[in-house]
Parts: C-alpha cells; structure tokens; sequence
C-alpha cells in the first residue's frame, strides 16, 4: 500500500467495523417509531378522555375503569381464552396429525399438501360469505342433511349465542391448520434417517418412533407454531368480522373486534386505547418469555 | 433427508395395506373439510341468480355460466365506476410487488448481518424488532395515519409500500434470521480471510444460499400485504385501493338485489394470485421452511 | 440505508402527482357507502349532475357495517391531514367532528336559498353547528314502518297490518300456528335497535320515546314501560324464523316477497327492494306506519369538512347547492326509496307509501312527535347509540328477563354520560 492509500484503508477498516450496525440501524430505528413510539401514543390515549379524535387531556384511570365495567369486555375475554385454546389445540392436533399422515411416502403428495395448505392464501374477505352460508342452518349443511331425509339433523352453532364460538373456532382452524402442518412437516423431513432406521431396527412400531424419538426432537417447532397460532388469536379480527360480525348479539366479540368498535365505529379513542394495551400485555406475557428462550438459544 | 426414505410405515402386508387405505381415507376427508369452501364459491359462482335463488346453496350447479365472472371483472359496479375489479388488481400488484420485494431484501441483509456480523446488543435489536410482528395492526392506524400525513404519503400507493414494509420486516428479519442462525460462520469467516466484504459476502454468497427462505419470505409477504384490508381503506383513496377494498365493496354492500354468483367471481378473482402463489410455490415453501425458518 | 432513503424520497415526489389536479368549477372528493343497487343509482345522479356543471368527482366508496369501514377510513384521513370534500355523515356525528374543529360551513349557500324555511326544524338543528350549516341533508328515510305481504296475511284471514302490538301478537300467533314465519328479521344490532325503538314507540308514544331514548332520561329508560317494551321485544323473538342471526335486512326483505314470512319491521329503505323487484305497493306488499302515531325520523347527509384550496372549497359551495336544489332531491329519494328532505318538493312522481310518508311527516311535525332514531345515529352520540345496542342485541339473543334488559340498559346508559 503507498501513503495516498492510506486514507481510504482507514475508511474501509471503518466500514468494515461499522458497516452491519450501519445497515441495520436504520431498520431498527423505523421498528422504534414505527412499533414502540406508536405502542407508547396508545398508552398514553388509554389515560386520556379522547373521544372522536385524539385529545391529550389526562383522566387518570377513567378508560381502564370503563372498559372493566362493560360487559361486553367480559365476553370479548372470555371468548379469547376459549378461542385461543381450541384454535391452539385444534391446529396443532390437525397440523401435527396431518404432517406424520404425509410424511408416509404418499403418492399425489404434493397435491394434497396444497389442498391442506391453500385456505393460508386467502383472508375471510374472500372466504367469509361461503362461510356463512356452510354454517346458516337455514342455508348450508343442517338444510344439506336434512334434506338427505334426516329430519332432525340440527347445526345451529352459527345462531346460538352459546356455541357461535366455536363456529370461529371451526372456521380458524380451516385456515391456520395447514401452514402448522406445513412447518412440522418441513420440521419432520429434517430429522435425520439414521435415527429413524436406528429406531425401526430396535423394534420400534411407527408410533412409539414418532412419539417418543421424532417429535421430541423437532421441539422447536412445537413451540414456534404454539407462538404464531396465539398470536393469530389474539389478533383475529378478520375471521369475526366476516363470519358473525361479533353476533349473535356480540357472543363472538374478542378483544381485537372489541377495541375496534369502540375506536372507529363509536367514536371512543380512548376506551379503545385501554382495551389496546391490555392486549398488548397479553401478547407481551406470551412473547417476551419466547423471545427470551430465542436469544439465550442463540447465543450459546 | 430425501423424502422416499422417511417413510415409516414401510412394511407389506394384509396389515399394512389396511392402514395405507386408512391413511388415504384419513387424507381424503381432511381435504374435504379444507375443499368445501372453495367448492362452494366455485360453483356459486357458476350459477345463474335464479338457480341460487331457488336452489340449495351448496348443490352443484344446473347449468354453468361465465357471466358472473365476466362481470366481476370487468364490470361489477364499485361505487359509481362500473369497472369490475380489473383496475384495482393493477393497483394491488403494484402495491404488493415493490412491498414485497423491499420488505424481502431489507430482512434478508437484516437477518445476515444480526447472525453473521454478530456485533453487541444484535440479539436485543433482534428481539426488539420481532416484537413488531405480534402488534395489533388496528392500534398503529392513527398514529401512522398521522405520520404519512406529515411526509405527504396519505392517500397514496407509496403510503402503502411504506407501511407494508415497515410491518413486514419483523416477519421477513425472523425468517432470515433462523436461516442464517443455520449457517456455518466458517464459510463467512473463510471469505473475510480472503477479503471479502459486508456487501460482496452478502451478494456472492448469502443471498443465493437463502434461495429457499426468499421463496417463504416472497410467499408469506405476498399473501399478507395482499390480503390487508385495513391499511388499504385507511391509507388508500377512492382509485387507488387495493382489490380487497373494492371486493368489499362489491360483496358487503347493504342493499340492492345481491348478486351472490358476481359476488363469489369477484372473491375468487381476488383471491386467484395467492391462491397462484400457493399453489405454484407450495413445494418451495415447505423446503424452505425446512431449510431453518421453522427453527428457533 | 440507501434503498430506505430512496424509497422516502422517492415516495415523497410520486404524491405530487395525486388526481387533486385543478378544475375551474370544483372539486370534490366523495367519501360514501352507498354502493349498490338504488343508492349507487342515487349517488351516481349526483355525480353527473355535478360534472355537468363542470365540476370534477372523485368518488371514494368504502361500503361495509353501515359506514363502519368508512368511518375508519374518515378518521384516519382526518388524522393525516388529508380529509374528503364531502362525507355522507349523519346525526350527532356531525356535531362530534364539528366540536374538533374538523367541518367548514356552507353558511353562505344555506341563507342564501334559505334552507331553514324548507326543511323540517328537528333535521335543520342536526344540520348546523353553532348556528351554521356543516351539512346537507339529501332525503328523509321513515324508520318506523311494517312490512307485510298480503296474500300471507289472508291465509290466516287477516287483511289490514295491525295497529296495536297486541293485535301484531294475535296475528303473528295464528300465522305461527298456521306454519307461517311471522316476522322476517336480520340479527344484527342494528336492526335489533330498529326494532327495538319501533317498539319503544308503539308502547310508549313519542313522549316516551324522546325521554328515553333521546334525552336519555334515567327514570324513562327504568321505567315500567320500557320493561313492557323488552317484554314486548322478547314476544317478536319467538315469531323469528331460525337462520335470522347475522342475515342482511334486504334478505329479510326478500323473505316477505316471496311469501317467506308476513311482517317485517323497518324503514322505508326496504320499499327500495319491492320496487326493484318489480312489486306494487297495495297490491304485492302492504306499508303500514308502526304503531305510535308518530314519524321517526332517518336522513342522510353528507357533511363537509375542512379542506384547502380554492377548488375544493368551491367544489362544496356548488355539492351544497346540488344537494338542496329540488330537482336532485326529487331524482334522488326515487332512487332511494326515501322522500326528499326538503318539505315543499311535489311528490307527484312518488309512489303511495311515500306520500303517506310525507302526510304523516307533516302531521307529525305539527303534532310535536317527529322524534329521530336512535337505531340509525340520529337522536344520540355514536358512544350512547353503541351501548344502547349491546344491550338491546344482547337482550334479543339470550334469555335474560325483561327487567333485567331494563337494569342493564339504564346503567349502560349511565355508563357512558
């Protein structure tokens, strides 16, 4: 190197220092405003009396006292333990199910894997109203068998404020089941052969050998779906709106169509911003535990 | 790891053929449940009004009509235009085009330099901008309206391509990230011996390693960005909103004869690119999530 | 560091090139729900008979959850600074965006064409804010009307729509046993309000409509009478047909052309769909004010917020006037099933249940019982109107006693004020 290099050596050696941080700064930075200053704006709405529009007079816990004496916020959580537990368990026993079923060595497999993976592709805008009428029973499937002849076929789930949950449930688990089947069968194809021929020629049946030697070992998996189905659920909003628009009555309201109404159709910024950032406590009491286990994984 | 030698149930016999029906009978029911809805807007929208009308809802059709189809694309009415759906299908591919692809490269030279170019507080700043996939989209509306009011991007495509991007970096940082994480830092750490740099290691040998977490990035990205209704009516005005708004309002309006065959035409119609994508790709997709974005 | 910048940048140039091009003779940008059937029908004559006077429309639909979308959308476009021309906005919700500052008045165009003499007072109060006019009212929908299908009707030897809800209850029990659905209803809170306050109405008269549901009186809204008006609003539960949770009200409406059903409870949006399917007042359906004696009153408007810039601000100077003028009052409300906004238009064009409409609006504006409805964000705040409704929905799809409804409704009420 002569002398006049030296200056741009320097800048390299500075650019090889400096550089990822460089380019990842301004990513964090947009995450920062973008996820935390705007996570911050809704806190501070929760302690406002804003109504139609953002207004920053303080009220204390006014909004948080609101949202706990209405009923319906109630139900709204009620329906998110029920619906986060049945979609949770729903997806994973299909998905799991599903995955082990098509790791069989199966002929039209790729046929059948886009048919279980295809509902992840559309939203409830596109599928809703079909999914209306299969659960109306004035419509779909009760009018359907009953006129197979079996008169008192009954599937009234959709109109019964006690099981309409679960219609959601139903229609949840339609969409999200493939793509957790997708990841487990994408976990189980990355399990090495050798464990599996070791484990058949200790007489191992088929179901002891997933059981007790392939599952445990895409563990990971298990709990990256259990994250992204809960936090599917808590953010479920579409499904809802498209399947019963929180009805009948609002039976089916969750926190997310809760907090919606109160914001936009009700003109109730700041009642809606508390709803907000209870379930933003709750995805935090879920991720901050995962995310930890993720960078203490990694770091090892 | 190929997948003709995963197979368990391998064996031959009366026993096991048994099962192998059992199996497929398994497999075909569960692509029952999963096809039905499908099914039932295909042929719905192969009917004429007055079959669904009179007729039952899930039955096959009588006679098959293209007329709906036609008419959802190019002249179902959207409000006052009588265009169909056509324009707003241009307006969301170039909106999810450009979204989708910088969303892609920004996570993919994200994930690599967190993993690969392991600096200080790099696993906080990762877990701190994962946090923004898990955010309620609803409570960002305003304040975001507020700032692309303030750069001048409300109302706009541009606007759009923002906020997907911002929004989808979260998801396309994790899923470069775990593929990454996989990697051997011996091959990174042979080419900085041979003097290659930040950018040069990315391009020549990161970037066509990823190969198949792009394909699970460029999937999930372009079924998300596409499918989002809320950013689209906040942020978009009028001719420039994206399909799903004007499919909404083509199918929830509140009054008026209810055309459910254009209605189910037009929610295929929207429907059809990620339903291509899924379909086209869907080999992909699972490889590539093998290939390390399911771990973590 | 680069892509990121560029895209701003980038992105910052491209918005100049936004369809706010300059016109001579106004601009407005139209944000609405109407879209479809007799309403799209309905905005579209507005749309042309603005451009024929050399105007340019720009047409923002958002349909969905009776505006629900579109208030979404409202609030964010607001928020960034970037608000429509003109807003089909209705009720008190033109007064909550005009306490924010965020409406201009069309004051100038209001006196002089001198609205305050032709439209009804009740609707020009809705109107103005602080003594000016924000908004134009383009129709008056009747929300408390019965439905009903005459050849139903006769099977069971009935020929007139009852008077009274005890008589609606005796007919609707022989229809029931006769195998007849007697009332063709759509589950969603709206129409459980519309029903509920046509109900409210018919027990309680317009008195007790406006204590309870307007001026939101706490000993109205426990009163006996509204106990009676929840018993009477959980008889018209059982006269349902089972698939009625989450269907559309002109689904509804379909049920009593087709001979489905015999009664349906609403307002005169449902005439819109006999119309267009060909039906005829008198003879394939019956309309029937609900009993009370009263008019409840619906109208939509569109509301005019806070824009810049020479164009758009004569962009709403010119939709003001349109929106008033006679003639587009009359095209319009044929389109729409509703009667014009505007008293002194001649309904010679309209059909019978329009001018019954207007006599009783007249009658009722004299008589002091033209009351606005709370089902339709007319009487009360959007805030009040989405309490009332869990309550009235909830009511409607469970099992709770009428004066448990009472109880939950008043301290619902109290809630919110």
């Amino acid at each position: 190197m002569t002398n006049a290099g030296t200056p741009r050596v320097a800048l390299e050696r500075f650019l090889d220092r400096w550089l990822p941080q460089i380019v990842v700064s301004p990513l964090f930075a947009a995450s920062l405003v973008f996820v935390y200053a705007f996570i911050a704006w809704t806190i501070y709405i929760s302690f406002t009396k804003s109504g139609v529009m953002p207004n920053y007079t303080l009220v204390g816990l006014a909004q948080y006292e609101r949202v706990w004496s209405t009923p319906r916020w109630y139900v709204a959580l009620q329906n998110l333990f029920v619906f986060t537990g049945l979609f949770i368990a729903g997806c994973m026993i299909i998905g799991v199910l599903l995955a082990i079923l098509l790791d069989q060595r199966i002929r039209l497999e790729g046929a059948i894997r886009t048919i279980y993976l295809y509902p992840m592709a559309l939203s409830f805008i596109v599928t809703g109203t079909a999914w209306k009428w299969i659960l109306n029973p004035t419509l779909g499937i009760e009018k359907l068998v009953q006129g197979w002849g079996f008169r008192d076929f009954s599937f009234d789930w959709l109109v019964d404020p006690q099981m309409a949950i679960y219609t959601v449930v139903i229609a949840g688990v339609w969409q999200s089941s493939g793509y957790v089947m997708a990841l487990f069968l994408a976990g189980l194809r990355s399990v090495d052969d050798e464990i599996i021929r070791a484990a058949a020629i200790d007489g191992a049946g088929p179901v002891r050998t997933y059981a007790t030697i392939i599952l445990p070992m895409i563990r990971p998996v298990f709990l990256s779906s259990i994250i992204i189905l809960a936090h599917l659920a808590i953010k479920s909003f579409d499904l809802v709106v498209a399947l019963t628009g929180g009805g009948p009555g609002y039976a089916t309201d969750m926190p997310a169509t809760f907090m919606y109404a109160f914001a936009f159709q009700r003109s109730e910024l700041g009642t809606a911003a508390a709803s907000a950032v209870m379930m933003l406590m709750t995805v935090m009491a879920i991720m901050v535990p995962y995310l930890y286990s993720e960078i203490r994984g990694s770091a090892k | 790891m190929s997948q003709a030698q995963s197979g368990i149930v391998r064996r031959q016999g009366p026993r096991q053929i048994a099962l192998r029906i059992l199996l497929f009978a398994v497999l075909g029911l569960f692509c029952l449940y999963y096809l039905i809805p499908l099914a039932v807007m295909i042929s719905t929208s192969l009917k004429s009004l007055d079959e669904i009308r009179t007729g039952s809802l899930i039955s096959l059709p009588h006679e098959i009509s293209l007329d709906a189809w036609s008419k959802a694309w190019s002249s179902a009415c959207v409000g006052v235009r009588c265009t169909g759906l056509e324009p707003y299908m241009w307006n969301s591919f170039l909106m999810v085009v450009p979204a989708v692809l910088i969303s892609t490269f920004l996570g993919a030279i994200n994930g690599y330099a967190l993993t690969k170019w392991r600096f200080p507080g790099a696993n906080v700043i990762f877990a701190l901008m994962l946090f923004g996939a898990f955010i309620p989209f609803q409570i960002v509306l305003l304040p975001m309206a507020r700032t692309l009011g303030y750069f001048g991007l409300a109302g706009s495509v541009y606007g759009l391509v923002f906020v997907h991007t911002v929004y989808g970096l979260a998801f396309t940082t994790l899923f470069f990230r775990n593929f990454f994480v996989s990697v051997s830092d011996g091959i990174v750490q042979a080419a900085k011996i041979d003097g290659a740099g930040f950018f040069p290691i990315f391009f020549k040998l990161m970037l066509p390693m990823a190969l198949p977490t792009i394909v699970v990035s460029v999937i999930w990205q372009f079924t998300q960005i596409w499918n989002d209704f809320l950013f689209g009516i906040a942020f978009t005005v009028g001719d420039s909103n994206p399909v799903t708004v004007a499919l909404n309002n083509i199918v929830a309006t509140s009054t008026g004869v209810k055309e459910y065959n254009v209605d189910m035409a037009a929610a295929i119609i929207a429907g059809l690119p990620t339903l291509l994508v899924y379909v086209l790709a869907g080999s992909y997709f699972v490889r590539g999530l093998s290939a390390g974005a399911v771990k973590g | 560091m680069n892509k990121f910048s560029l895209l701003m940048s980038a992105a910052a140039i491209s918005t100049i090139v936004l369809p706010t091009a300059t016109f001579a003779d106004g601009t407005v940008e139209v944000l609405h729900w109407w879209t479809s059937g007799g309403e799209a029908k309905a905005v579209g004559e507005l749309k042309s008979s603005f451009e024929a006077q050399g105007g340019t429309w720009i047409d923002s639909p958002i349909a969905g959850g009776g505006g629900d979308a579109a208030m979404t959308a409202l609030r964010a476009r607001v928020v960034a600074g970037n608000p429509p021309t003109a807003v089909q906005l209705k009720g008190p919700g033109i007064q909550e965006w005009a306490i924010e500052g965020s409406l201009n008045d069309v004051d100038d165009v209001a006196k002089a064409e001198n609205w305050d003499a032709v439209l009804p007072p009740v609707l020009a109060a809705i109107m103005k804010y602080e003594g000016k006019y924000v908004a134009a009212p383009v129709n008056i929908h009747r929300v408390d009307w019965i439905w009903a299908n005459p050849e139903v009707l006769a099977k069971v030897g009935v020929t007139e729509v009852p008077t009274n809800w005890d008589e609606f209850n005796a007919v609707a029990d022989k229809l029931l046993a006769a195998g007849i659905t007697p009332l063709a209803h759509g589950g969603q809170p709206w129409q459980d309000a519309t029903v509920f306050e046509v109900v409210a109405l018919g027990i309680g008269g317009a008195d007790f409509y406006r204590d309870a549901l307007v001026n939101l009186d706490q000993a109205a809204l426990a009163s006996d009478t509204m106990v009676k008006t929840f018993d009477q609003l959980r008889k018209l539960r059982g006269y349902v047909d089972q698939g009625f949770s989450g269907r559309d009200w002109n689904l509804a409406t379909a049920m009593i052309m087709n001979g489905q059903a015999a009664f349906q409870i609403m307002g005169d949006w449902a005439k819109g769909e006999f119309l267009a399917a060909g039906k005829a007042p008198g003879k394939d359906f019956l309309c029937a004010p609900a009993p009370g004696g009263a008019f409840v009153l619906n109208s939509d408007s569109f509301t005019f917020f806070k824009v810049e810039g020479e164009d758009q601000l004569k962009g709403q100077q010119v939709l003001a006037s349109l929106i008033m003028s006679p003639g587009f009052q009359e095209t319009f409300n044929l389109a729409k099933g509703s009667i014009p906004a505007r008293t002194d238009v001649a309904l010679d064009k309209f059909d019978s249940c329009a001018v019954k409409s207007h006599e009783d609006l007249t009658a009722a504006i004299a008589a002091n019982s033209l009351v606005p409805s709370m089902a339709h964000e007319m009487a009360v705040s959007r805030t009040v109107r989405g309490e009332i409704m869990d309550v009235v929905t909830n009511f409607f799809n469970s099992n709770m006693s009428s004066a448990d409804g009472v109880q939950a409704l008043a301290s619902a009420v109290k809630r919110v004020q």
